[in-house]
């Protein structure tokens, strides 16, 4: 058994934070795909509360839910840190972790949804993503400073999936003259190095996502 | 750390945040001034402190806010390292204290909350869900003093302040604490015997009041 384990599926978000983070410290690890249709009894085994992925495996111990997967990491392995050391900064990086981990999500039930719902979702991403750009990344070239931190990697999913969801469900949000700021930081985000040689292949993504909202509607 | 340590914690009684971030804060014996706030008519100082989410706890030290209840029980756990640590030392027993907060904001005041705001058949199916809930934290409890082993933690703040509530779930959900999760109630009490809880806590008869008035507002009564 490799030291370090990352359970993941290749077109989850969440899967990709872990990896980043595993990469911009230089950890070795192995990857272990899982398929959530039909989930192993090892994964159930490492996540019996949520059976959910991403779940790290460090020398036989799982760690769950991905941002204290990087909090993990970033307290074991503190070369390339990823929160600041001083106490009133990492307050402001934990707030918000919390704030996208909690409102983020709205854009995914862009995705599962139709009608007043979806709607409404719009609604909550726009509002979420207005907030994050005046309060969070405000001038500055990453939600981390000078470099990636914490907050890019939480708010990643606005760089990479946000636009799969929106040509999916045939809606824009992140529009660049709405939110100019925010649309900038997806470019630099993309192209930073590490980041750049680990995105998942957004035509892959497009079928598979495509696919998985036919289900959805067709089940609701 | 400067001499003169100015705390202001924009407050509320009868949130269980709110106890959260007393509770820490009597922990590591500190000296700070609570301010009750009337979330039907904020002050102009919240609204400062807080723009995005407009919502208690805040704490203000030396002018500077920091918002969420965790995250304030983390920076007043690394700020004041002198004593009472709150989370473990050791990066992998942070890592399950910090899982079993999460799975706390999660799943028990959300559920919670729609189990005392609602009627009929989505408060008996909230009910059913906070009653797995309690499950699975008496389960992982298990047979420990505390869920963070032998010492008051983490965990143990995190949950805490819901004891407050289990008057209010017990009676609008119909079933008893102490028969069903005798393990949690055990527990609860052996918080409880610590001052730095007892004298954080919200009474359970004035949350139930406050829920009370809540439900009539929502129509729910």
């Amino acid at each position: 058994m490799a030291e370090i384990e990352l359970h993941g599926t290749w077109p989850s978000p969440y899967s990709y934070r872990v990896l980043w983070a595993l990469k911009l410290k230089g950890i070795p690890y192995e990857y272990v795909e899982e398929d959530l249709s039909n989930k192993s009894p090892l994964l159930l085994q490492y996540n019996p509360v949520h059976k959910k992925i991403p779940v790290l495996v460090h020398g036989g111990k799982p760690i769950c839910e991905s941002m204290i997967i990087l909090e993990y990491l970033d307290e074991t392995w503190p070369q390339n840190p990823l929160l600041p050391s001083d106490p009133y900064e990492r307050a402001v990086v934990r707030f918000w972790v919390k704030f996208i981990e909690d409102k983020g999500p709205s854009a995914w039930v862009v995705f599962r949804t139709s009608g007043e719902e979806q709607e409404k979702a719009v609604k909550d991403s726009l509002e979420m993503l207005k907030t994050i750009e005046e309060h969070a990344l405000g001038e500055k070239k990453y939600f981390g400073g000078d470099k990636i931190g914490m907050v890019d990697i939480a708010c990643s999913g606005i760089a990479h999936w946000l636009q799969v969801i929106e040509e999916v469900v045939g809606i824009k949000i992140l529009e660049p003259h709405k939110f100019p700021r925010l649309h900038a930081w997806t470019k630099t985000f993309k192209e930073a190095p590490i980041i750049k040689d680990n995105l998942p292949n957004q035509d892959e993504m497009l079928v598979f996502f495509k696919q998985a909202r036919e289900k959805l509607l067709a089940s609701a | 750390m400067a001499e003169a340590d100015q705390l202001l914690l924009l407050d509320l009684l009868p949130s269980p945040f709110a106890a959260r971030v007393r509770i820490a804060l009597a922990e590591k014996g500190l000296n700070y001034e609570s301010r009750e706030e009337d979330l039907s008519n904020k002050s102009p100082l919240l609204l400062k402190m807080n723009p995005v989410h407009k919502q208690i706890p805040v704490l203000i030290h030396n002018g500077r806010p920091i918002c969420e209840s965790m995250v304030i029980v983390q920076y007043i756990d690394q700020v004041w390292n002198h004593k009472s640590p709150l989370l473990p030392s050791d990066p992998y027993r942070r890592a399950h204290a910090r899982f079993w907060a999460d799975y706390i904001d999660k799943k028990i005041y959300p559920i919670g909350r729609m189990l005392w705001a609602s009627k009929g058949e989505v408060k008996e199916a909230s009910k059913k869900d906070l009653i797995e809930c309690f499950k699975i934290l008496e389960g992982e409890l298990g047979d420990k003093p505390y869920f963070g082993g032998e010492s008051f933690g983490y965990i143990d703040l995190a949950l805490i302040p819901f004891y407050s509530f289990f008057y209010t779930f017990e009676t609008l959900g119909n079933f008893s604490v102490v028969v069903e999760f005798p393990k949690l109630m055990d527990w609860a009490q052996r918080c409880l015997l610590k001052e730095s809880v007892s004298k954080s806590l919200c009474d359970q008869r004035n949350v139930y009041e406050a829920v009370l008035e809540i439900r009539k507002k929502l129509g729910a009564e």
